[in-house]
């Protein structure tokens, strides 16, 4: 980067928030991926969407390309820039517009932290719904770029679902409002298009999102098992039953272990072969009727112990384990691997003796924990990046199992987005004309390919890059 | 010309995949993706503009082409997993033969578009237009996991998949879905299914129209579980007085509770309709909008509800209006000039509500536009994008309107 280029960014968003010193770029030379590393050429904290512009506007004149990034908690390297690249960070952008709780609506700048915001409209008695894991530290911003889930999402939906409104900043510096506070689009779905486009499309600065009335009566139901397939059974008869979960997680025993061997150990037992939460919400009446049919089902299907709990402190204590589960995964080895798939719900049992093949063919250590009403996969793989073989074998292992959730109908991303990680299967999971169209609408936000260049597609696999231009 | 483009049709597609539709305009039916995909390549090569179809039964089949392209002859389903609550099906598969194949899977498309039961899927899909179970199960885009699209230059395009989480790639059915058709023909779609509800009831409270959108407003807030509520004007209904329709999905005892709730929370005295007249009432409230010759839809929020049904009221009439309490979806049917329409859409703008025109003979959707004015740089993405799928404007669709 040129220092006339720090000058000039330094001249829209002050001095003190330009990074160009190689130990301050060391911060920003990761996410939450820990298998890639990029650090980028400058990095710029704006603190509002004129200075977004700005930036944008003088990264466009000089045809210079940008990443923005969040909290960085991301599970797919999409925050990661090259050196020839400006990275800009948004968490400065972190106030709450505004709150319209007779409407249920708020605009939030882009950095407001996702926990922060249910914060805040909880005593109105609302919240904000999605709330993947990393939720007390990842951004909204961040959450729109990759049309985040969590936990949650199995009834009320993902990101994309939540936010009704975007204004966003386009590559070229131009601003443009998209979508109406309602949610019923203005023109075609453009605010649908946006969220989960990776930031390759520009960067959202004022999100509209819908908040929710906090449901009167939570119950969670925990569920042990003495095979992971009766478990795996149990999840599709719940889903069949017409009863809609707000969620419904599993645990497999390996990360049961892991989690019980830490300090958020919950007092499950370790040889349990896989343990399901279900959270059922509404109103008292009608979460005890849905409670009775699922915790029959639960029986049915061989639990050995089934328990709930409806205080928040009770239900916390269930919700321990699986909230904490990346954390005590995190004791086991120095690195962890956090792989995300989908599959259809069906095909759950077979996949995850797939996986667990996989592991120990390849003598690598991998616990599941995931979003088993969704098919939602989170294949964790433990290893120690200095060990040369056994990153190879965490790559190869990552590969057979998209490979066998792409074979199984599923997809390779399911809430952590493409980014860095996963380009390499995209010509796996859509056909040439398919990514090709996708190459062309991201040309239409971006005719010059600069917003978070080398990201979600092969460059190969662009029609523009194979007629001898640029991707 | 017409003889020309029938012609090269026949050829393309065989004797039996051709016909003539009103005015003798030849009408292409293909019987795959692939065949569809071809008549579309034949028509860029040509230059031929052509009219999308499904069963005709929505939008009026009178866009001025060369020839109509019939989606009646994909009509199959391809999959349907139970187990996933997920089913693969052609565009053209009329809704009513939908619903009754998944009835026997014990499965249910949480969809209830306005028109006629043989309306196709492609067609609800493209104009994206949900009905009163918007309330709980949302707007068609929740319902829609992917899709094949045959743009207007023949290729064939994936976008989405057929799992219910899915962010791989960029997310291109949401522009399908209520793009009435401007970005290519869809061919194929992956759906999103419920079990079928073990009870289904309907109730029903008649009376002005304040107090029942008064009542409707405290059953929201005491967050009974609605899979619609639905505000409904008495021509709508065919009734002398308004009347609010809440429907109530889930397990016997669940929907009992909700039921006791609801008649204490809201401050009104419902009743209860029977299967048989619950099914006929929501059959009405699907064909009324035919009842007029045009179908607009309104997003407000909330607390808005009540100010863009009167804005509607006062610009066009009160007549089928249909309001979703919970939704904030108001769709309103009947006759009105370009100006009156026009002129709805400036003041709706001003309370940020935004005006669709769902269904109109072609001069109105040619001269207002389903979208209307674009908010500034917009209208040059959308027309770009436009020019991404159909690189020679060869769909004859008004997304913006002449003015």
């Amino acid at each position: 980067m040129t220092p006339d280029l720090v000058d000039a960014l330094g001249r829209i968003v002050g001095p003190r928030w330009v990074r160009h010193r190689p130990a301050e770029l060391a911060t920003y030379a990761a996410d939450g991926l820990p298998t890639h590393e990029s650090t980028p050429g400058v990095v710029v904290l704006p603190q509002d969407t004129d200075e977004v512009a700005g930036v944008l506007r003088l990264l466009h004149l000089l045809q210079v390309p940008f990443v923005a990034r969040g909290a960085g908690t991301g599970l797919s390297g999409g925050a990661l820039a090259e050196r020839a690249a400006v990275l800009l960070t948004l968490t400065r952008m972190n106030r709450i517009l505004t709150i319209d709780a007779a409407a249920r609506r708020a605009v939030v700048q882009p950095g407001v932290i996702n926990a922060k915001l249910s914060e805040a409209v909880a005593p109105l008695g609302l919240h904000y719904v999605p709330d993947p894991s990393s939720q007390s530290a990842c951004t909204i911003g961040g959450n729109v770029a990759e049309n985040a889930g969590g936990p949650h999402c199995l009834k009320y939906g993902v990101t994309t679902n939540h936010v009704t409104a975007l204004q966003v900043v386009l590559p070229d510096g131009r601003l443009m409002r998209l979508g109406s506070p309602q949610g019923e689009s203005w023109g075609p779905d453009l605010v649908g298009l946006f969220v989960g486009s990776e930031g390759m499309f520009g960067i959202a600065v004022e999100i509209t999102v819908r908040l929710e009335p906090i449901p009167r009566m939570i119950r969670t139901i925990f569920a042990d098992f003495m095979a992971l397939r009766a478990a795996s059974e149990a999840v599709s008869a719940i889903i069949a039953s017409g009863v809609v979960p707000a969620a419904l997680e599993m645990m497999d025993q390996s990360c049961v272990r892991a989690v019980e061997a830490s300090i958020y150990a919950t007092g499950a037992r370790t040889d349990s072969a896989a343990v399901l939460l279900v959270e059922l919400d509404g109103s008292p009446e009608a979460v005890a009727a849905d409670s009775a049919v699922v915790e029959q089902l639960l029986r049915t299907h061989s639990a050995r112990e089934v328990k709930s709990a409806t205080t928040a402190a009770e239900r916390g204590r269930l919700w321990q384990g699986r909230k904490k589960a990346f954390g005590a995964l995190g004791r086991i080895a120095p690195d962890l691997a956090v792989q995300d798939a989908v599959v259809p719900r069906s095909v759950l049992p077979a996949i995850l003796d797939r996986i667990a093949e996989i592991r120990d063919r390849l003598g690598l250590q991998i616990s599941n924990v995931f979003h088993a009403g969704d098919g939602n996969l989170h294949p964790c793989i433990s290893f120690d990046r200095r060990d040369p073989g056994q990153s190879e074998r965490v790559q190869q292992a990552s590969r057979e199992i998209m490979e066998a959730c792409l074979a199984a109908g599923g997809s390779i991303t399911g809430e952590h987005g493409v980014g860095s990680d996963k380009m390499e299967y995209m010509p796996k999971a859509f056909d040439p004309p398919s990514l090709d169209m996708m190459c062309e609408v991201r040309r239409v936000f971006d005719p010059d390919a600069r917003a978070n260049p080398g990201k979600v597609f092969p460059l190969h696999t662009c029609r523009e890059w194979r007629h001898g231009g640029v991707a | 010309m017409s003889e020309a483009v029938f012609d090269r049709l026949r050829t393309l597609l065989g004797p039996e995949g051709v016909e003539r539709g009103p005015h003798g305009l030849p009408r292409a039916v293909p019987e795959s993706d692939d065949a569809l995909a071809l008549v579309c390549q034949a028509a860029q090569q040509e230059g031929w503009r052509l009219r999308v179809e499904g069963r005709a039964s929505w939008l009026a089949p009178d866009a001025p082409a060369d020839f109509a392209l019939s989606t009646r002859g994909i009509d199959r389903m391809v999959r349907v997993s139970p187990d996933d609550l997920i089913a693969t099906v052609q565009a053209g598969m009329q809704l009513d033969v939908l619903r009754a194949a998944l009835q026997t899977h014990r499965l249910w498309l949480a969809l209830d578009p306005p028109g006629r039961p043989d309306r196709t899927i492609g067609s609800v899909v493209a104009t994206g237009t949900a009905g009163p179970l918007r309330q709980g199960y949302g707007p068609v885009r929740d319902h829609v996991l992917g899709c094949t699209v045959a743009t207007a230059d023949g290729r064939l395009v994936d976008a989405g998949g057929r799992v219910v989480k899915n962010v791989a790639g960029y997310d291109l059915t949401k522009l399908h879905v209520g793009g009435f058709g401007g970005f290519g023909v869809i061919t194929e779609l992956h759906l999103r299914l419920r079990a079928q509800p073990a009870t289904d009831l309907t109730l029903v409270v008649r009376g002005g129209r304040h107090a029942l959108s008064g009542a409707g407003y405290r059953a929201v807030l005491a967050q009974i579980g609605f899979a619609s509520l639905e505000l409904l004007s008495p021509a709508l209904a065919a009734l002398p007085e308004w009347i609010l329709a809440a429907r109530l999905v889930g397990t016997a005892d669940g929907v009992e509770t909700e039921a006791t709730r609801l008649q204490s929370e809201s401050g009104v005295g419902w009743e209860r309709l029977s299967p048989e007249r619950a099914l006929a009432f929501w059959s009405l409230v699907a064909r009324a909008p035919l009842g007029g010759a045009v179908s607009i839809r309104l997003g407000a929020l909330l607390d808005g509800i009540d100010d863009a049904t009167d804005l509607v009221a006062e610009l066009l009439d009160d007549g089928l209006v249909s309001a979703g309490l919970g939704s904030g979806m108001i769709r309103w049917a009947g006759d009105a000039s370009t100006d009156a329409l026009r002129a709805l859409r400036r003041r709706a703008a001003e309370r940020e509500v935004p005006v669709t025109l769902e269904r109109a003979p072609w001069a109105t959707r040619r001269a207002v536009g389903h979208f209307g004015a674009y908010r500034e740089g917009v209208g040059q993405l959308v027309g770009r994008l436009r020019e991404t799928f159909d690189p020679k404007g060869l769909i004859a669709v008004a997304l913006e309107g002449s003015a």
